[in-house]
């Protein structure tokens, strides 16, 4: 047995994937084609699917009112981005400005809220938003600031803001990462040829930090398109993402083969995201090799 | 007159820029814990409101210890957790060996299989499975155990579903240590005859221990967020801690979801530091930036 595995390296690689290999097949893969299958079937009258097959769930997606839930998902995870390099960029320029040991517990800083429960960090947004009882109301009432709440809550604001805040830290990062990496002498000798603090910015950290920034805006559009709790608990119930869409087939509509289309049509979107960034990436290695 | 202007425009921002930068910094700071830490405070406010301060009070968390509805959720996610981590661990730890040592065709492929659980959104994968457990037939059968005194019934389709998304962040965690990983070590153990196994196990498995034992606790503390793929895998009636507190926030904001709340998070902020010693022990950093913690 010795002898054959030492003889055969392939083998025992296929030996050690193994175990999770198939578990990933049988419990990954496998559900992913039927999902991919039960967007082109029939649906059964309570829930379920009839082995018919159409293209019917893929038109109805396009369907005025999917449709533009769909756009509007777009649109939201696009302007969540924005936000989260807009934000984050600066953040993370801020971070590398500071000496190595406070850049660590800054950066312990940063990742603590990340890896607290989601769920919970919506909910505080909750707290603080909601119309008539939300803190930031309330108190600006009470202190006579405004007469009327202001419409914080239940709209587009609301989500693309806990959107911002769940997803800031991880779109940080990879900006402070490729900061942190970029050669100071660069800076250095852009200022001794006289350049500008906006022209060392635009010509020399803003090029070298792009990959930084592309990195972090990938890591949050795919999860805020696919977003569900945030538009759950913050769209107060008017406000909805695909993702919610999807959800309702399954709970409330029974309607799977809808459901499956509408899932897989946001995964093809986030592939397309996904291959569009390694071949950004790949581009960029093979210019630096050129 | 210019050169004169712009240098004192110079000296301007030489002073202005790094305090500016300061500043925001400190509220970009304040902008990440405000929130948490307003839901903290007012989980000890003498009132149903969470808005108006009242006053200083216990109740709520005395309130949640009396709940067996709560308690039994808590017992629901560390098992889950317990269980999904152990199984991920393992099978994530040997699926890492195999990738990262070895090259053979179609490798490209099953790579791409062990990444596309971290990539694909929580809910795709959550319907995926749904949809799974009810047509293949495996269903949402219920594990009855007991666990610390507690008799539980865990459906096996929320451990499975764990498992499946926990393999592929151990995968990535222990391919890392193992990429920053010096070879030579191994090729001076078989020079020195030890066998395979021997270097693996005298070895390798130290080596990659800080790897494996970061893979664990990020599964575990995966485990313990999750609600998405909880919520879709467990049929009905089956309630983890953050499923249970969705349905209250479903209901309405309540000074006990924000004592739920301040336990989760310091049991969060419990985990973070325990895996901060035991990485400062081993000393590696380099995975320690990779997954931001």
């Amino acid at each position: 047995m010795e002898q054959t595995l030492r003889r055969n390296p392939a083998l025992r690689a296929w030996l050690l994937i193994a175990p999770a290999g198939l578990f990933l097949l049988i419990f990954f893969i496998l559900p992913l084609f039927i999902v991919i299958i039960y967007g082109f079937l029939e649906r059964g009258t309570y829930g379920g699917v009839v082995w018919q097959f159409t293209a019917e769930n893929f038109s109805r997606v396009f369907d005025s009112l999917y449709f533009s839930t769909f756009l509007r998902s777009l649109y939201i995870a696009v302007l969540t981005t924005l936000f989260c390099i807009l934000v984050g960029y600066p953040l993370a320029y801020f971070m590398t400005s500071r000496p190595p040991r406070q850049r660590n517990l800054l950066l312990l800083l940063l990742m603590i809220p990340f890896w607290t429960n989601f769920l919970i960090r919506t909910y505080a947004w909750l707290t603080l938003l909601r119309t008539n009882t939300g803190l930031i109301n309330v108190t600006l009432m009470n202190l006579g600031i405004i007469k009327e709440p202001l419409p914080l809550f239940g709209n587009d604001f609301a989500i693309v803001l806990g959107l911002v805040y769940g997803w800031l830290p991880v779109a940080v990062l990879p900006m402070y990462a490729s900061l942190d990496r970029l050669d100071r002498s660069l800076v250095e000798a852009a200022r001794d040829l006289y350049a500008s603090g906006g022209q060392v910015f635009r010509r020399v950290i803003w090029p070298l930090s792009l990959p930084g920034v592309v990195a972090g805006s990938m890591l949050v559009f795919i999860p805020s398109l696919g977003a569900f709790v945030t538009p759950a608990i913050l769209g107060g119930g008017k406000s909805l993402m695909i993702g919610n869409v999807i959800s309702n087939q399954f709970l409330a509509a029974h309607d799977w083969p809808f459901g499956s289309a509408l899932s897989t049509l946001m995964m093809v979107i986030m592939l397309f995201a996904t291959l569009l960034y390694f071949r950004s990436t790949a581009l960029k290695a093979k210019e630096e090799r050129a | 007159m210019s050169a004169a202007r712009s240098s004192s425009e110079g000296r301007m921002r030489a002073r202005l820029g790094p305090w500016a930068l300061v500043i925001y910094g400190i509220l970009a700071f304040a902008f990440l814990y405000l929130p948490i830490i307003i839901v903290v405070i007012f989980s000890f406010n003498d009132s149903r409101s969470t808005a108006q301060w009242s006053g200083f009070t216990m109740r709520w968390y005395q309130e949640l210890m009396g709940d067996d509805q709560i308690l039994l959720s808590l017992w629901n996610s560390l098992f889950v957790a317990v269980i999904s981590t152990l199984i991920a661990t393992v099978l994530g730890t040997l699926a890492a060996l195999g990738l990262e040592r070895y090259t053979f065709r179609g490798k490209l492929v099953v790579d791409s299989a062990f990444y596309l659980p971290i990539i694909i959104p929580d809910i795709a994968m959550a319907i995926m499975l749904l949809i799974f457990f009810n047509t293949s037939g495996i269903g949402f059968e219920p594990w009855r155990v007991s666990f610390l005194g507690t008799r539980l019934a865990v459906p096996y389709s929320v451990i499975i579903g764990h498992v499946a998304f926990n393999i592929a962040f151990v995968t990535v965690v222990v391919r890392a240590r193992l990429a920053s990983m010096d070879m030579t070590l191994e090729e001076a153990a078989s020079d020195l005859y030890a066998n395979s196994w021997q270097t693996f196990r005298r070895v390798t498995l130290p080596i990659l221990m800080p790897g494996i034992l970061g893979g664990a606790l990020l599964a575990f503390t995966l485990s313990l967020d999750d609600f998405v793929i909880t919520f879709f895998t467990s049929g009905a009636g089956f309630n983890t801690l953050p499923v249970r507190v969705f349905g209250m926030i479903k209901r309405g904001v309540t000074p006990e979801i924000n004592a739920i709340s301040t336990l989760m998070l310091l049991a969060s902020f419990g985990l973070i530091v325990f895996s901060i010693l035991s990485r400062r022990r081993s000393g590696s950093d380099e995975e320690a930036i990779q997954f931001g913690l």
